[in-house]
């Protein structure tokens, strides 16, 4: 006679609903359906929805697509690697590959014009976490990962690698710098 | 068919068949020691992550991490999900357990697997996290470990679809199963899916590790290991509130407000609950948006409103039987007045507040598509699965072992002052890990991170000033649950070994059949007469206003983030 | 809201409704419960995947 015990009428499907209940299942369904409309919706008035445009690639054919956008865009060096700095036209493919335990080029981005962002992983997975603006990606091996970004403010971003990569994992750390 | 026996437990009424009894033993037992295992492992990461104290190397950590994930999350919790299979099919049907022998043999797989497994992590060579995405490779034997442990876990689960078989034929109960067994079976079906996953996409990988398969796609991994990652947490979720209905039968006589209600929401949980395994793959290329939003919303949030109504229900039948012995003044007297005092009903509690509010609100936020990219790998995941899997699964499986020590164990506890406070200690102090490891996440901070300091970085960034406090903090409140659940072990094992011997109850050598109860006045006069529980309804909106909250501030930094499209 | 219940109401040949049935049957739960991630998560997840196409 309790939960732990049969149901004690035959057809308890019949048994009548406390009000209670019923009342809190229709609050309950309504606002499931506006969390399900908030995230329908946010795709079509929402300026921030990731992108799944994907295409499969290798590392041959992404680091070739980077080397041609450093090769043309790079304004300056930085650290004693001399990673270089690349600043691309507004509008343009911008390329950053991730690999252990660094991610390839810097990039200079103009504040509030619109790029597509290529990503992809020359080895184990790795992360895109942008922050302080707090925005994570995930990078995928294999899998070139196209996001239109817009940033909307001028700064000094970090990009840190959030997905657990090995040894080195902790050091994985770049920049993306936005005028 | 070999000849058992049927005890009936003087303490409870329950009758355990004596096969199925000593392998609810030696499962619950075995959980126990992977929570130990797992706890000692818990020091190592909090006091690693605590930046003051950052303890150990960065092999060392992500060595002991992956063994805390695997441990925890897998072996402790499947192992006690057996045995609470065990219980809510044979003891609860008051029927012998199907092919016992059979459940021994899965029972040596898991253990075998378990322990393969761990030595593999431990040997160095596989810290992979739980998660072991591929290409990132362990060793073979850290897959074949898991192969074993999935294979007999799979076992375990016909074993209890074969004991309601025998049920049924045997004639122990008429009409329907208990509400308990319900939800057991609910779990049971997860598990199916869940290690019929793992199953798929851990094989190929165990061939991969060995060189026979030449690789596996890293983002199919992803896709199908989740299946088996996100659902096998599922599982927890329908056993502990199965727990919960069980619990709140056992302290209160509470019956639930209305069968039909409870079950369609663990049917709603047997359709939709797995899709979330989704919400892992939301920061991913390569699935479409419309996969995201139907699997990430288990259809349209069913399972959410499934959670919803369990979240009142279980209050609501417990709010019926007080008020039913007079505990009828205001609006809450019914919840003053519970046994506060019993950690059976305390730990289910603060389980049940702790999965809805943190756990709860934090899952349904992270698991939005959008909101997910402000969250995504970030510590605040390990937060929220803090509060769903150890305040939730954890708190309600110590709730549930107090009662089983007496009634299965035939132990009386010892320290039952140290019982009486565990679950406060623990819960409250994983409440406050959980908060702190959200507000870490929600500033950025990356989970399975040795550093944020980032030593030996060029370009290193500086996390603000309140993410160090928070992970002081978390590191604070770790010791302190980790505290908590030693003083569990230590009831638990204590009682097991110096417990005094209690009286086992008349033994026959058949069942004694379930006799059917006559519906009660109380069972049909609450149908309609109304509000009968208006002080769980009350904290069902202040849940809902919270819930409501939270979910639009974090649309609105949303809203002011970079463009993406 | 419908008239209280009572014992005497439950007539022991009243069909049981269908879905107390489906309820009643775990293994067609089990069914259901494997068969809708498998197709509604997994099978067109990987579709999703195997059909994304190679990168120029």
């Amino acid at each position: 006679m309790s939960a732990i015990h049969p149901p004690s009428e035959r057809v308890w499907w019949k048994h009548p609903l406390d009000r209670v209940e019923g009342t809190w299942i229709l609050i309950s369904f309504i606002w499931c359906l506006v969390m399900f409309g908030m995230m329908v919706g946010w795709h079509i008035w929402g300026k921030q929805n990731l992108s799944t445009e994907t295409y499969k690639t290798t590392p041959e054919k992404f680091s070739a697509k980077t080397q041609a956008m450093v090769d043309k865009y790079t304004v300056r060096t930085e650290t004693a690697d001399k990673i270089p700095v690349v600043a691309p036209p507004a509008g343009s493919d911008v390329y950053l590959i991730a690999r252990l335990w660094s991610f390839w080029p810097i990039l200079e981005l103009e504040k509030g014009k619109t790029y597509r962002l290529h990503l992809t992983s020359m080895d184990y997975n790795h992360g895109f976490s942008l922050q302080p603006a707090n925005i994570n990606v995930q990078v995928v091996p294999g899998y070139e990962h196209v996001l239109k970004i817009t940033p909307n403010q001028a700064g000094t971003y970090s990009v840190v690698c959030n997905e657990f990569c090995g040894i080195n994992h902790h050091a994985m750390v770049s920049r993306i710098y936005v005028k | 068919m070999s000849a058992t026996t049927y005890r009936t437990c003087p303490r409870s009424g329950l009758q355990f068949e004596a096969s199925a009894e000593k392998l609810m033993i030696i499962n619950a037992v075995t959980a126990v020691v992977a929570l130990l295992v797992g706890g000692i492992l818990a020091i190592g990461v909090v006091l690693t992550r605590w930046p003051a104290v950052h303890w150990l190397d960065a092999d060392t950590f992500y060595m002991v991490l992956t063994a805390h994930g695997i441990d925890m999350l897998i072996f402790w919790i499947i192992f006690f999900e057996v045995a609470v299979l065990y219980f809510c099919s044979s003891t609860l049907l008051r029927c012998r357990l199907a092919t016992p022998k059979l459940a021994w043999a899965a029972y040596v797989l898991m253990l075998v697997g378990a322990v393969m497994n761990n030595v593999a992590v431990f040997q160095g060579g596989s810290s992979v996290m739980m998660t072991s995405y591929v290409p990132m490779m362990a060793s073979s034997w850290f897959y074949l470990g898991l192969i074993l442990f999935a294979v007999g876990a799979l076992i375990a689960c016909f074993i209890f679809f074969g004991t309601l078989v025998i049920a049924k034929r045997d004639k122990t109960y008429q009409g329907s199963v208990p509400l308990v067994t319900f939800g057991a079976i609910t779990a049971a079906i997860i598990a199916v899916f869940t290690i019929t996953s793992g199953a798929i996409i851990l094989i190929p990988t165990w061939l991969m590790s060995l060189g026979v398969v030449q690789s596996v796609d890293a983002l199919v991994y992803r896709t199908i290991w989740w299946a088996f990652g996100h659902s096998s947490q599922q599982i927890n979720v329908a056993a502990h509130i199965s727990i919960w209905y069980a619990v709140a039968a056992i302290a209160f006589g509470a019956k639930p407000m209305s069968e039909r209600v409870s079950r369609m929401a663990f049917l709603l949980y047997i359709l939709f609950l797995q899709l979330a395994s989704a919400h892992h793959l939301l920061a991913d290329p390569g699935v479409s948006t419309a996969w995201k939003v139907v699997n990430t919303s288990y259809f349209m949030y069913f399972a959410v409103l499934a959670s919803m109504i369990h979240g009142l229900t279980i209050p609501g039948a417990i709010e019926v039987a007080q008020r039913a012995k007079g505990y009828n003044n205001g609006l809450f007297e019914w919840l003053r007045k519970a046994p506060w005092g019993n950690p059976v009903f305390s730990g289910m509690f603060i389980a049940l507040i702790g999965f809805g509010f943190l756990g709860g609100i934090s899952g349904v936020m992270m698991g939005t598509e959008q909101l997910n990219m402000i969250i995504h790998n970030t510590i605040y995941v390990p937060g929220h699965f803090h509060a769903t899997v150890v305040v939730g699964t954890t708190l309600s499986f110590m709730a549930l072992t107090y009662f089983l020590i007496p009634v299965l164990f035939r132990r009386e506890m010892i320290a039952p002052t140290l019982a009486k406070w565990q679950p406060y200690l623990f819960g409250f102090s994983m409440y406050f890990f959980c908060l702190v490891m959200m507000g870490a996440g929600t500033l950025g901070v990356s989970r399975r991170h040795w550093d944020m300091a980032f030593s030996g970085a060029a370009m290193a960034y500086e996390w603000p000033g309140a993410a160090y406090l928070m992970m002081g903090l978390v590191g604070m409140s770790g010791v302190a649950a980790i505290a908590g659940g030693a003083i569990y072990i230590y009831v638990t094992v204590g009682s097991l070994l110096w417990g005094k011997k209690l009286d086992q109850g008349a033994v026959s050598e058949k069942f004694t059949p379930i006799p059917p109860t006559a519906p009660t006045v109380v069972a049909q006069s609450y149908g309609s007469a109304g509000f009968t529980a208006p002080g769980t309804f009350a904290l069902a909106m202040v849940f809902l206003v919270a819930f409501v909250l939270y979910y639009f501030v974090n649309w609105k930094y949303l809203s002011t983030l970079w463009g993406l499209a | 809201m419908s008239a209280p219940h009572t014992p005497q109401e439950d007539d022991p040949d009243e069909p049981i409704p269908f879905m107390q049935q489906l309820l009643d049957n775990p293994f067609l739960l089990l069914f259901l419960g494997v068969m809708v991630p498998m197709v509604v998560y997994t099978l067109w997840g990987v579709i999703d995947i195997l059909s994304v196409p190679l990168a120029r």
